[in-house]
């Protein structure tokens, strides 16, 4: 019987996950849609690029949280991920205003 | 009496502990994943510096004509789907391959649920649907670069200075020397991007296929655990992440 009941209770948990797996992936669709809606209907400029950029990072953050369980796990393995990205940013802002000086000079 | 190890007792020097709680196979996925992600961030990143160094195009988007001389709308370049030639389609062929590579994603988040129930058909099933969406993303690949290297139909006509004279040509499609849609290095990012991408997505393929098929001969139930699935999918789910920023900074902006 105890076993039955244990049984009863992984297949409940299952049932959560799926339930947020699914979830996940309307978000993801919906965010997709909207930036194909923005894509035709904003005039190209720092916002639309501000926006995009918002909604990919928003994008990372389900994937990596829900979908590679990140979220779920221990601070000090979640920082030690989130942690070198950052510079990632920083090369990548900092190669970007380079390209504009290089534009500039030629 | 403190030297000798003692049985059920865990010892942080003698293994039977595991740092930041997640097994030694996953915390190295995670930590060869971080390093991909510099790779992938490298190529971005040059793009990024590439094009800011190049002339933009300016005046209205509707007016827009492919040229060497500055670098190109993305919705102007990808813009054919196939059975439609000729149809003016921006981005919708690319929007339904990320949406394929999504819901691949789905599909192994599934799998991975299904193996913490020990649910070997599940995933089986939910491990097929993967290998499917990875296949089918493989094949809209080989087809919009074959679209990309051929060109339009039109073509661009391309003034080029070779030894000291002017001369006019037309230029179909692109490759690493030459680009119909815009500077040979929007061509070259696109190959060496997307290629590398599709690279890690044929490799994600063949690991997809390898624990199917070890799932398929009950090895992982007889190991008593689907680890190698968590294992895989977080591969698998990087290559969608990767394909999200690629989406973003490639198509969108």
């Amino acid at each position: 019987m105890a076993h039955v009941h244990e049984h009863e209770h992984d297949e409940n948990a299952g049932a959560e996950q799926r339930k947020a797996i699914w979830r996940t992936f309307w978000i993801l669709l919906a965010i997709t849609a909207l930036e194909f809606l923005i894509a035709f209907t904003l005039e190209a400029g720092i916002l639309k690029t501000a926006i995009f950029v918002g909604m990919t990072i928003v994008k990372a953050f389900y994937i990596v949280g829900e979908f590679m369980h990140l979220k779920h796990e221990v601070k000090s393995l979640i920082w030690s991920l989130l942690i070198p990205c950052i510079f990632v940013v920083w090369l990548l802002i900092a190669l970007m205003r380079e390209g504009g000086s290089i534009f500039d000079l030629r | 009496m403190a030297a000798t190890a003692q049985p059920n007792v865990k010892n942080v020097w003698l293994g039977g502990v595991e740092p930041m709680k997640a097994s030694y196979g996953k915390l190295m996925m995670w930590f060869f994943l971080i390093s991909d992600t510099f790779t992938f961030s490298a190529l971005l990143v040059a793009y990024g510096l590439v094009r800011f160094s190049s002339p933009a195009y300016v005046g209205q988007v509707a007016d827009f004509v492919a040229s060497p001389a500055y670098w190109p709308i993305p919705e102007k370049v990808f813009d054919a789907i196939p059975f439609f030639h000729g149809l003016h389609a921006p981005l919708v062929f690319v929007g339904i391959m990320t949406f394929i590579l999504i819901f691949s994603s789905v599909t192994m988040v599934l799998a991975v649920e299904a193996g913490h129930r020990m649910d070997r058909a599940a995933v089986e099933k939910y491990m097929l649907w993967t290998i499917l969406g990875g296949a089918t993303f493989l094949g809209c690949q080989a087809w919009e670069w074959t679209h990309f290297i051929v060109g339009t139909d039109s073509g661009t006509v391309v003034k080029e200075l070779v030894d000291g004279d002017w001369v006019t040509h037309t230029v179909f499609g692109a490759n690493l020397t030459q680009n119909q849609y815009g500077p040979p290095a929007f061509a070259d990012f696109f190959f060496f991007i997307t290629g590398f991408h599709g690279t890690h997505v044929l490799s994600g393929v063949i690991l997809n296929f390898l624990v199917f098929y070890r799932t398929a001969t009950g090895l992982y139930e007889k190991r008593g655990h689907y680890e190698m699935v968590e294992k895989i999918g977080l591969y698998w789910h990087f290559v969608d992440l990767v394909w999200v920023f690629v989406f973003t900074f490639f198509y969108l902006v």
